[in-house]
């Protein structure tokens, strides 16, 4: 398959005065054309991040990107600022948790999508107010015309995200990156928002990165899936491999962790501890104080990614 | 033409009585040689000083015998462009380099906040007598004496307003977008942090009008004999046993200030679309 974007050796490094803490460390992965990928993980575990950084939004003060991000064969990270604003919106697009407050109060929904247009293409406010409509429509918004100029705060939190999705669409980017984007919304309409972009991707042919700390999601939506965990991959394979028979102790436990509809339990499973705070990582593989599996020497020695022959790659001394 | 349509429809009775009074006072000040009945300056007439109000001097006369009324009326012109300017200059000044400010952050932030707390430390008067001294006591030099002492209190509050403005997930999402940090600072950030600032420079109109009259007081700004609202108003606490001459330019500076505080409480709640209230 064709890559659309490549990371390699990713490495983003928080820096304050004092000291440095390491968020990301050596994150390499590929994304194919009109492919799926989810990254899956708890929180702080830096599925944010590799997104802002891909986007090249994380505070350049404070944070230190290192590697390279390649997106059809530039990288982004040696690209300028202005040269990276003919990018962002137009050719990578991104939806993220909130929207409620995504958009901007004081102005129309339509005139919102419209910006995107009127930024990446020569075209008329007539023709961008078209389009706009017409992007509308396709989120599937009842009554676009007179939703159209619409504030967001006469809209519900599905509308809302319709209309963020409908952003990101405008310019018909390559890549669509959802930061969890169905988080805040309830069940229905999460179910009605995952439908839409399902849909848009089949008729765009584009490549999605699925942010979520949802596994149902990622087994609907996803090929391919990514396990993070304090900034690494711990096990990365495509989603029938990693449902059918997950290798990493850590992908296990999050699998175990789900609540089964066929079996009559009283406590749900849970992975004993908590994510280790970025400053203070565990010596050693950083998944070993709450891996029932660890042995003296996950204690001492960092497991590095081992790609297996069938292609899926795990993070642990046991495979 | 469709905004001004869209501003006068609003369901906001205050907000209309505020324009009225602005319109009328600004139509006084254009039309003030019409509509007066006598001259502000050189109708004296000693033999009727301190006349109080009534027959043909509808306010009374002054301690020369000057009417009122034409005196308040003729005072609008000055006063009330030398409110408008003062605080149109500060505003707009006081945005960029607030919003600057408050967007960029860091050091830049940091110096251009110490300039502006090294104009405010001064005493305000103080300060606008030197700067109006120096470049010779006149309207002109006395309004850009008060533009410079005023801007940094628009600077402090855009910046403040700005820094929480640009903490919002919307403004992420239009960077995502693709847009630049002018277009986002101008049009995404400026124009939710306006509200407030448009309620201030309303309610500043009044103060500038008086700290006007401060300078005109000290001989700075206006001359005598040439009417203006403030340095009548002090004329009138040096006569105080003949309330009408300092009470009706007084009044006139109420009204100023509650009528412009009106329009902007109004355009508050326009630029506001969840206070809108629909036609």
């Amino acid at each position: 398959m064709e890559k659309l974007l490549e990371v390699k050796n990713l490495n983003v490094d928080f820096v304050n005065r004092d000291d440095t803490v390491r968020v990301i460390s050596n994150l390499s992965f590929s994304l194919g054309k009109s492919e799926v990928l989810g990254i899956v993980g708890e929180s702080g575990s830096g599925k944010s991040v590799t997104s802002l950084s891909i986007m090249r939004l994380l505070n350049e003060a404070s944070a230190r990107v290192r590697g390279t991000i390649s997106f059809g064969g530039t990288d982004l990270l040696t690209l300028s600022e202005r040269e990276m604003q003919a990018v962002r919106g137009n050719q990578i697009a991104m939806i993220f948790q909130e929207p409620m407050t995504s958009l901007n109060p004081i102005q129309t929904c339509g005139r919102q999508i419209m910006e995107p247009l009127l930024l990446h293409n020569q075209i008329s406010k007539k023709e961008a107010a078209d389009k706009a409509l017409r992007l509308l429509e396709l989120c599937g918004i009842p009554d676009a015309k007179n939703r159209f100029h619409e504030y967001p705060h006469q809209m519900s939190g599905g509308m809302r995200q319709r209309v963020m999705i409908a952003i990101a669409l405008a310019c018909s980017p390559k890549l669509l990156i959802a930061d969890e984007p169905t988080t805040a919304l309830d069940v229905t309409i999460q179910a009605q928002i995952l439908e839409l972009m399902k849909d848009i991707r089949k008729k765009n042919d584009m490549s999605i990165i699925m942010i979520t700390h949802d596994l149902g999601i990622i087994s609907d939506f996803c090929d391919r899936v990514l396990i993070m965990y304090t900034g690494e991959i711990f096990e990365a394979a495509t989603v029938k491999q990693l449902f059918r028979d997950p290798l990493h102790p850590y992908t296990q436990g999050l699998l175990q962790a789900l609540p089964r509809i066929s079996r009559q339990t009283d406590r749900l499973e849970a992975i004993e501890g908590m994510v280790p705070d970025a400053g203070q990582m565990p010596k050693g593989c950083h998944f070993h104080p709450r891996c029932k599996y660890a042995q003296e020497r996950c204690k001492k020695e960092r497991p590095e990614l081992k790609e297996l022959p069938d292609g899926r790659c795990v993070r642990c001394f046991r495979v | 033409m469709q905004v001004i349509k869209d501003i006068w429809k609003q369901k906001n009775f205050m907000f209309k009585l505020g324009v009225v009074m602005c319109l009328a006072w600004v139509f006084i000040a254009v039309f003030a040689s019409v509509l007066a009945p006598f001259d502000p300056v050189k109708d004296q007439d000693m033999l009727i000083r301190f006349q109080p109000p009534g027959g043909e001097h509808f306010f009374g006369t002054d301690s020369l015998g000057r009417d009122v009324f034409s005196r308040v009326l003729y005072g609008s012109r000055v006063s009330l462009s030398a409110g408008v300017v003062t605080v149109l200059v500060s505003f707009g000044v006081g945005i960029l380099f607030g919003g600057i400010a408050g967007y960029t952050g860091g050091l830049v932030d940091d110096v251009m906040m110490r300039i502006s707390e090294m104009i405010q430390s001064f005493p305000p008067l103080i300060l606008a007598m030197v700067i109006a001294a120096a470049l010779g006591p006149n309207i002109s030099n006395s309004i850009l004496a008060m533009a410079i002492i005023w801007w940094p209190n628009y600077a402090r509050l855009t910046r403040s307003i700005v820094i929480s403005v640009k903490e919002n997930d919307y403004i992420t999402a239009s960077r995502l977008m693709g847009a630049s940090h002018l277009r986002i600072l101008f049009k995404e950030i400026l124009p939710n942090s306006l509200g407030s600032m448009i309620v201030m420079a309303t309610l500043d109109l009044g103060n500038a009008i008086l700290m006007f009259s401060g300078l005109s007081f000290l001989g700075l700004g206006v001359q005598p004999p040439l009417a203006e609202w403030g340095a009548m108003v002090s004329d009138g606490v040096l006569n105080f046993n003949y309330w009408w001459i300092a009470t009706f330019p007084g009044l006139a500076i109420f009204t100023v200030a509650i009528g412009a505080n009106f329009v902007g409480d109004g355009l508050r709640d326009f630029l506001d679309p969840r206070m809108r209230r629909r036609a």
